[in-house]
């Protein structure tokens, strides 16, 4: 699965990033995560607070970081 | 794990009991923190009560421990509540407002939406996509860093209920004020043009549905543990000058230049304050000890907001959709908002 972290580059995008590794880590799915800087790109897919998570293209997540657990429990159904 | 994950209790009932438990030792802590200090200053160590170091060192201690409660508290409590509210809701309510009352009701959402600083570029893409209206829009992002909890938590905690509900209201008329003044400019030529060909695709997600009490709770848990991060050595500066101002600053030397015979300090607290980058956590406990040295409330104030509104990484942010005129218009109008609050305290308080 491609995985994309929307967000300007701030702390809390950058704490998504860590969350979501991670739980791709723990879930030992194969996935590809990708950054997503671009004002234009990332209002592209509704997401107007950031840090905005997409999961092939599908907005699962925004407004908030959540924990490395939260994102295991999203991406798990999505993971097969 | 985070402290927060740990925290997170297995039942309804246990959380409720966690967070009874957790109310009642804060209001513990707090009722003792003074005669604690007294106690342990003046008592045990020996300072005299009238002397500088002795009344510096207990100005310092009791107001850390004071002032990290009230923050850690209210933080914790506008979390909880604001995140009931988010920036995609604020944008549907606001979309199609005329200015007016889409101003004031903007300003309004702006104290009531949850919104970090660095949202602020997409969600202003999102609000103009939207519809509303630049001037409503620049109101939602003034207010928002303007009326701010950590300020509100300080102001309460340091003066008392009257100046926090003047520092709201003034945020508030600042933020209707300056949003309005700034669409009737017809800005819209200093906008990127990128903003207005930008289109919101996919579907809008709303964050707040379908978060559990734990999930608010565990935020609220989370917002606490990292604005104290960030802020605590601005904090430690401010109460140090604070208490190094109460103990050692002669009497008359701030009143004698900035007090209420000088018609141009607010004007002159306003220029300092604009460049000076800290928050209101540094800022507050200074603000406290001048207060204590004789300077009016108005002054004071406008200087707090100077500094807490108008900062320059927001302004850099701000940039990538706002032309330099239009940035430098957005600071002369939201600073003279400022100065005319503040005179006008300083007029209705004397």
């Amino acid at each position: 699965m491609i995985i994309k972290i929307l967000g300007p580059g701030c702390t809390n995008c950058a704490n998504l990033e860590r969350v979501t590794r991670q739980a791709v880590a723990d879930l030992g799915v194969n996935a590809e995560v990708e950054k997503v800087t671009d004002y234009a790109a990332i209002l592209g897919y509704g997401v107007m607070s950031t840090p905005g998570l997409v999961v092939d293209d599908k907005v699962v997540l925004s407004g908030r970081v959540p924990t490395a657990a939260q994102v295991r429990e999203l991406l798990a159904p999505l993971a097969s | 794990m985070t402290l927060a994950e740990r925290l997170r209790p297995a039942t309804p009932t246990r959380r409720w009991v966690a967070l009874g438990a957790a109310a009642v030792a804060w209001f513990g802590l707090y009722a003792v923190n003074l005669p604690f200090w007294d106690w342990l200053v003046f008592d045990v160590v020996g300072l005299a009560t009238e002397s500088r170091l002795g009344s510096g060192v207990h100005f310092f201690l009791h107001d850390s421990v004071k002032i990290l409660l009230l923050l850690a508290g209210i933080i914790f409590l506008v979390t909880v509540l604001r995140s009931f509210m988010s920036v995609e809701r604020t944008r549907a309510l606001l979309g199609g407002r005329r200015e007016g009352v889409g101003n004031v009701m903007a300003a309004g959402l702006g104290v009531i939406t949850p919104f970090c600083s660095c949202s602020a570029v997409p969600a202003f893409i999102g609000f103009v996509a939207a519809g509303v209206p630049v001037g409503v829009t620049l109101s939602f992002l003034i207010a928002s860093p303007l009326v701010n909890e950590v300020a509100i938590a300080l102001l309460f905690g340091l003066f008392g209920l009257g100046p926090t509900l003047l520092y709201v209201g003034a945020g508030l008329v600042i933020a209707v004020i300056a949003g309005f003044v700034l669409g009737k400019l017809k800005v819209e030529r200093w906008i990127e043009p990128f903003v207005f060909e930008t289109r919101l695709g996919g579907q809008v997600i709303d964050s707040s549905p379908g978060l559990t009490w734990d999930d608010r709770i565990q935020m609220g848990i989370e917002e606490v543990s990292e604005i104290l991060h960030k802020i605590w050595p601005y904090l430690l500066v401010g109460i140090g000058l604070g208490a190094a101002i109460h103990g050692w600053a002669p009497e008359d030397f701030f009143t004698r230049y900035a007090g209420v015979g000088n018609p141009f300090a607010v004007v002159i607290a306003v220029l300092i304050g604009v460049p000076l980058y800290s928050n209101a956590a540094g800022i507050m406990p200074l603000v406290e000890a001048l207060h204590d040295k004789g300077l009016p409330m108005g002054t004071l104030l406008a200087f707090m907001i100077a500094v807490v509104a108008l900062s320059l990484p927001e302004l850099i942010l701000l940039r990538r959709v706002l032309k330099p005129p239009l940035i430098a218009t957005f600071v002369a109008v939201t600073g003279t908002g400022i100065i005319a609050v503040g005179y006008l305290f300083n007029a209705v308080l004397a």
